[in-house]
């Protein structure tokens, strides 16, 4: 029995600076007409902080690089039909997986860390510690793509990606119509 | 350079910061460039190394012989492990890759010499003869001190010649060939070679006779005739048994060769892991520039002058192509040269250069003495005369066969007891992992190609581990210039893993055809190009390797993500459990 409903799409920003969320609101007044199309669910947008229901699109902005962020990209998977991750942090790590460059080290993760908050140079840490808040979770030993994670049906390329790119993808995917990107729309040199 | 650096490295067992200067300052070079090419090789050394090192041959047939065992014998008699140097500086312990003596495997180097046939219990009274001080040359040949050094490497060494065919490894008469090529004007025996088809033995199958035209019609003060002794595709070892058996073969081709193009002089480039033919070579060289066979005026020809020096390799894989191979003649990293130019127009010191493989020539020397026509009858179209196949793995009778090209590979089989075989990879690596519904498919150059190496895997082997090892082979002998090559192929290893573990995606397949596409077309060398290739020809022969481990997941999420090992780090840091992936956290 097909729903006669309004396509549901849930959003979040992982290991990402919210960059690609501010693009996606880039599609400006286009909105209005998005908005007619279809219904945010779970995301930063709404204030819905867990899936109630399933939805139709998930669009995925940073990569993994703490065990929460695994936790939700799995639940993002499991509720969703199609999943698009969005931007280089998302589809390649990016800034964030700067950090997997510590490679030539036996304790990186540890190096990270103390770079990050004792031994930088430009550091103001009067405590001389390493946060550790029982509700911080884990980092993960690196920064993993989503694709690493969970299957990923499309990826839109960019930092972020503009937001006509992104409107176009949108309408493409709810018209049944998407099927990548021309070359010359994701093409940078 | 190369020679320094061996002789540094076997006087002192390793190349110390201080040589490095030292070698810098009497070259002129700086220290960073000397130490690029002591870093390149794996016989170099830039840490001490034992007094003896012995280095197992770790390749995938040795393994099979039974070469973890003997390693397991090896680590507890000398009391250190794999890659390490006993503290009282006596032992080294290693493992390299192919040294050429598949026949007789699982098998070893220790220092210059070879042990073969190696089990554990003789690795073990191996290890105690040189605890007691007993040299490696005697340990390996026990009453060695009075036998020349032919007679050495005869014993020291299986022969396993289990085909003679009539070009090389049958009845020879001696210096005929060059006798004819005396009588001859270079360009008739540029004609010769070219009318009776022979091509590069080495595996890529380049016309021999064009070769030497070229070379011979560029303009130039110096030429070059260089043999490539360097064969080190995993399962070739033909070449070292004709240079056991037919070593004044080898350099009367070269002198042929010489004479031919207009070279005064010549190289021998022999792999570092037969230096245990070094001494046997010299002699041969010593004795024919003794009897005019080289020098100047040779054969009584005014004006004919060649002659001809060794260089020793020092394990690199790469320097069997031929421009690494230069660049290590020069003294340089054994980094391939971008082509053009082509050696023949600019190659060893930027001369025309005529680089060949060992069994090339001795074919050459064959051509000279019965004519382009018999060489030319043998075979088939395309592929005329005999070749030397180098058999290994399971079956009866490994060695070397001397055969017309064009046999069908389940005729070959059955000559060397392999009939039950499940896949032989024909060619190395390099070449292609043949299934038993191709086993119909002829040894020629547009058929089944390969460089001699044929080997034979039972149906007890797993072939994804057969894969896994060969990516593995290439990725430690990738020399680095190229970021496809040097990063693809460690991916590829790692997707090939990934199947192992059965952590595979149908869409891997798909990762794995795409990768090995993009590092066959963007690396500079053959090493790239033809490095996925035991992907690719299983991917091809055999789909249900894979298609066997494929795991479609049910939730599409990733179960080669193991979120346990990625926290565990951060978990040890922070002295305390996950809140999410920790089930007990409450408790």
């Amino acid at each position: 029995m097909i729903e006669d409903r309004k396509p549901r799409i849930a959003t979040v920003s992982l290991a990402g600076c919210f960059g690609c969320h501010m693009a996606l609101l880039d599609i400006d007044e286009r909105l209005m007409a998005l908005m007619k199309l279809v219904e945010f669910d779970r995301s930063p947008l709404t204030d819905i902080k867990t899936f109630t229901r399933r939805c139709d699109i998930g669009i995925i902005e940073g990569g993994c690089c703490n065990e929460e962020n695994v936790e939700v990209l799995r639940e993002f998977r499991r509720h969703c039909d199609v999943l698009v991750a969005i931007g280089q942090c998302a589809i390649m790590g990016g800034l964030p997986a700067m950090r997997n460059a510590i490679m030539h080290s036996d304790a990186a993760l540890r190096e990270c860390l103390e770079e990050a908050y004792i031994t930088g140079p430009y550091i103001r840490n009067t405590g001389h510690a390493i946060p550790n808040d029982p509700a911080l979770p884990l980092l993960l030993d690196k920064v993993y793509p989503c694709s690493d994670v969970v299957e990923i049906d499309h990826q839109i390329p960019g930092c972020a990606p503009s937001g006509d790119i992104i409107f176009a993808a949108l309408t493409g995917l709810l018209s049944g119509k998407f099927r990548g990107f021309d070359p010359h729309l994701i093409r940078f040199d | 350079m190369m020679d320094i650096l061996r002789a540094v490295q076997d006087r002192n067992r390793w190349i110390s910061p201080e040589s490095l200067e030292v070698i810098a300052e009497r070259t002129g070079l700086t220290r960073i460039q000397v130490e690029g090419v002591a870093s390149f090789y794996s016989f170099f050394s830039l840490t001490p190394k034992g007094r003896v090192t012995i280095r197992l041959c770790d390749d995938i047939i040795d393994r099979f012989a039974g070469m973890e065992e003997v390693a397991a014998a090896l680590e507890e008699a000398l009391g250190i492990r794999m890659g390490e140097t006993s503290r009282d500086g006596a032992f080294s312990l290693d493992r390299t890759p192919c040294i050429g003596l598949c026949d007789q495997a699982p098998a070893a180097m220790i220092n210059d010499v070879v042990v073969t046939n190696l089990t554990p219990d003789r690795a073990r009274s191996i290890a105690a003869a040189l605890r007691a001080g007993t040299p490696p040359e005697e340990v390996a040949l026990p009453g060695c001190g009075g036998l020349t050094p032919a007679e050495r490497v005869q014993r020291m060494v299986a022969g396993n010649v289990r085909h003679a065919g009539a070009s090389l490894l049958g009845p020879v008469p001696a210096e005929a060939g060059l006798r004819k090529a005396l009588e001859m004007t270079p360009a008739q025996i540029i004609d010769t070679v070219e009318a009776s088809g022979l091509r590069g033995c080495g595996g890529a199958g380049f016309v021999t006779g064009r070769k030497w035209r070229f070379a011979a019609a560029e303009p130039a003060d110096r030429r070059f005739v260089i043999c490539n002794a360097d064969e080190g595709e995993p399962g070739t070892f033909k070449d070292r048994v004709l240079l056991v058996e037919r070593p004044h073969l080898l350099i009367e081709g070269m002198t042929i060769a010489a004479r031919a193009v207009g070279a005064a002089e010549g190289i021998l480039y022999l792999r570092g892991e037969y230096a245990f033919l070094r001494d046997h070579l010299q002699v041969v060289i010593d004795d024919r520039r003794a009897k005019g066979q080289l020098g100047q005026g040779i054969g009584g020809v005014p004006g004919f002058d060649f002659d001809l020096r060794i260089q020793m390799g020092a394990g690199a894989y790469i320097c069997g192509e031929e421009g690494a191979l230069i660049s290590s003649c020069e003294g340089l990293p054994g980094e391939p040269k971008t082509r053009p130019p082509f050696p023949v127009n600019r190659g060893y010191l930027g001369f025309p250069t005529v680089v060949n493989n060992v069994e090339t020539f001795c074919h050459a020397a064959r051509i000279l003495d019965r004519g382009a026509a018999w060489f030319h009858a043998m075979g088939t179209e395309g592929s005329h005369g005999t070749k030397l196949f180098s058999v290994s793995g399971d079956c009866l009778n490994p060695g070397v066969y001397e055969l017309p090209y064009g046999l069908e590979l389940a005729e070959l089989l059955r000559l060397v007891g392999g009939e039950d075989a499940a896949a032989v990879l024909v060619g190395g690596p390099s070449g292609t992992m043949v299934d038993r519904a191709n086993f119909h498919r002829r040894l020629t150059f547009d058929d089944l190609a390969t460089g001699g190496a044929v080997i034979v895997f039972s149906p007890r082997r797993n072939l994804l581990e057969i894969v896994e090892y060969y990516l593995s082979f290439f990725v430690h002998e990738s020399c680095g210039y190229c970021t496809p090559c040097r990063v693809g192929n460690v991916f590829l290893q790692q997707a090939i893993g990934k199947f192992r573990r059965g952590l595979a995606n149908p869409e891997d397949v798909e990762y794995l055809r795409d990768l090995s596409q993009t590092i066959i077309e963007t690396s500079r060398c053959g090493l790239g190009q033809t490095s996925p290739r035991p992907v690719l020809t299983t991917l091809d022969n055999f789909p249900l390797i894979y298609s066997a481990v494929i795991k479609p997941s049910s939730d599409r999420v990733r179960a080669s993500f193991d979120v346990q090992s990625a926290i565990d780090t951060a978990r040890k840091l922070a002295k305390r459990r996950s809140y999410i992936f920790d089930r007990d956290f409450g408790e």
